[in-house]
């Protein structure tokens, strides 16, 4: 059971790997073009003259675009496929009269965003290193990173099995990601906002990230409560998308 | 093989399927003819586990649908009348992807196995170009070929031929012919009258959720009558059925208008059943 568990899931990878494989160049040169303007706008344009705990603001901001750019990643590339195979090109059906059960489709598709959102990732990583920005990559940054990705694929999937059309798709970015994006810590601290928003945005999923990202980076202590709240949504993402794809059988 | 018992599907208050009774026996290539709307694919549907039903009992080689899905996934192939091939895979990736989904797992036993399915379906030449560069007819050939992979006992097309061409369609035919002389029992759904009539020992005739008639496609010809004669009279055009040519002569001699004689088939059944045409 286990062992066709695990193949399974490796099957709904490999299918993502082989078009990733073909698609490489243009997926780096397309979905890296925005963390490196907000890096260059932002953290060198803007922020060279200003200081963040004693630090640059692009030691700063680093963090928080690994954060911003894994989420964006590990949904984008999964959601907008995923609901064209269900709506248009009907190839979730391929996988709905196969053997293999929900939980590894979902959690074949979780690992295809991980593996991009860490790919990505890396990216940065490097370009941070050219620009003089040393990230420590022990400790809990890699689990953190990999958490984060995992949140948002599996978020991708529920949002892909949910939305009946493409156009509806990117207003689910507009007022779910662009928001977090904006507002959970990775351009600014949110210590300014007011205590009641403070909190708010404390429990939405990409905060603890960027928080225990640049905690990690640094080598400070990671609160034990961010990857737990991530942790959280991440069960609950997967479970739901797992509850969904079996609704999608019993239409 | 398939023993279906007073299956009932709903959308709402719409009645998709409304209590049917069929039973497809092992090695025929079963029809369900009618028109757009008749409740065919979402009867596929269900029997294919992509639709839960509201009612009613399914076994599929004595597995229940509902209790055995998985044994019965392992033990049925799927064409779905939409083209659902993944398009951004060559059609050996496709093959590839449908070997693991079905645990084919030893690499050479699943290249021999892709190797014998693209030469089955003629498609050899062409394995390694991307599926969406496929004709209509290729991408359809693919599907089979995908539903075969497993070595399925029974397979499903729904609506095989629509959108192929004339010759193409032919071809298909004699693809499903082949797989059915090796041993396959096939249900296939359609709204092509030629095609049921062509290919299908048995028929049923669906209309409106229900089966109207199951027979072989010549006994439900018999039931109207074997030879048609069409006539124009002020109303409109006129069939009227005889058993033989004889009795149609003698009816023809006798008539103001010009007039054609020609077999029956199975539209006559249907238009004689339901009082409309099955592309109404």
């Amino acid at each position: 059971m286990i062992s066709n568990f695990c193949y399974d899931v490796y099957t709904v990878f490999w299918r993502d790997w082989v078009v990733f494989k073909k698609i490489f160049f243009k997926f780096l040169c397309s979905r890296m073009i925005t963390p490196f303007l907000y890096i260059f706008a932002f953290g060198i344009g803007l922020g060279r003259n200003v200081s963040v705990d004693g630090g640059s603001y692009l030691s700063f901001l680093i963090p928080g675009m690994i954060a911003l750019n894994s989420m964006n990643i590990s949904f984008n590339t999964i959601a907008a496929p995923l609901n064209m195979a269900r709506i248009y090109h009907h190839t979730l059906e391929t996988y709905l009269i196969s053997p293999i059960s929900g939980a590894a489709f979902v959690f074949g598709k979780v690992l295809s965003g991980t593996v991009r959102g860490l790919i990505s990732s890396v990216i940065i990583v490097l370009i941070a290193e050219l620009l003089g920005v040393h990230l420590y990559l022990g400790g809990w940054f890699i689990p953190v990173l990999v958490l984060n990705c995992f949140v948002f694929a599996a978020l991708a999937v529920v949002a892909a099995m949910t939305i009946d059309s493409h156009e509806e798709m990117s207003s689910f970015s507009t007022y779910v990601l662009v928001p977090m994006s904006f507002l959970c810590g990775t351009f600014f601290k949110a210590d300014s906002f007011p205590e009641i928003i403070k909190w708010s945005l404390s429990i939405l999923p990409l905060t603890p990230a960027s928080s225990a990202l640049r905690a990690a980076a640094n080598k400070m202590p990671v609160e034990w409560h961010w990857p737990v709240i991530m942790a959280i949504y991440f069960l609950i993402f997967f479970s739901y998308a797992c509850h969904l794809l079996k609704m999608k059988k019993e239409e | 093989m398939i023993k279906i018992e007073n299956l009932t599907k709903r959308f709402g208050e719409r009645i998709a399927v409304a209590g049917i009774d069929l039973e497809i026996k092992r090695g025929e290539i079963f029809g369900l003819l009618g028109p757009n709307g008749a409740g065919k694919t979402t009867t596929v549907r269900i029997l294919t586990l992509l639709s839960k039903k509201k009612s009613g009992s399914v076994k599929i080689c004595g597995y229940d649908i509902e209790k055995d899905s998985e044994r019965i996934k392992e033990l049925i192939g799927v064409v779905p009348q939409h083209m659902s091939l993944d398009q951004d895979l060559t059609g050996r990736e496709n093959l590839v992807l449908q070997a693991r989904l079905h645990h084919l797992k030893n690499k050479a036993a699943m290249e021999q196995r892709i190797n014998e399915i693209l030469e089955f379906v003629e498609l050899t030449d062409r394995a390694d170009d991307k599926s969406r560069r496929y004709s209509g007819g290729m991408k359809r050939r693919l599907m089979i070929g995908m539903a075969l992979l497993h070595k399925p006992k029974m397979l499903f097309l729904d609506e095989p031929t629509v959108g192929l061409d004339p010759q193409v369609r032919r071809k298909m035919w004699d693809l499903i012919r082949k797989m059915n002389e090796a041993g396959m029992t096939v249900l296939l759904t359609t709204h092509y009258i030629e095609e049921a009539d062509q290919l299908c020992r048995r028929v049923a005739i669906m209309n409106r959720g229900r089966i109207i008639a199951v027979d072989t496609p010549q006994k439900l010809k018999e039931k109207v009558g074997r030879v048609v004669v069409e006539h124009m009279e002020a109303d409109g055009m006129i069939n009227n059925f005889f058993d033989n040519r004889e009795q149609a002569a003698s009816y023809v001699a006798g008539l103001n208008s010009n007039a054609t004689v020609r077999e029956a088939n199975l539209e006559d059944v249907f238009i004689e059943l339901t009082g409309r045409r099955v592309n109404d």
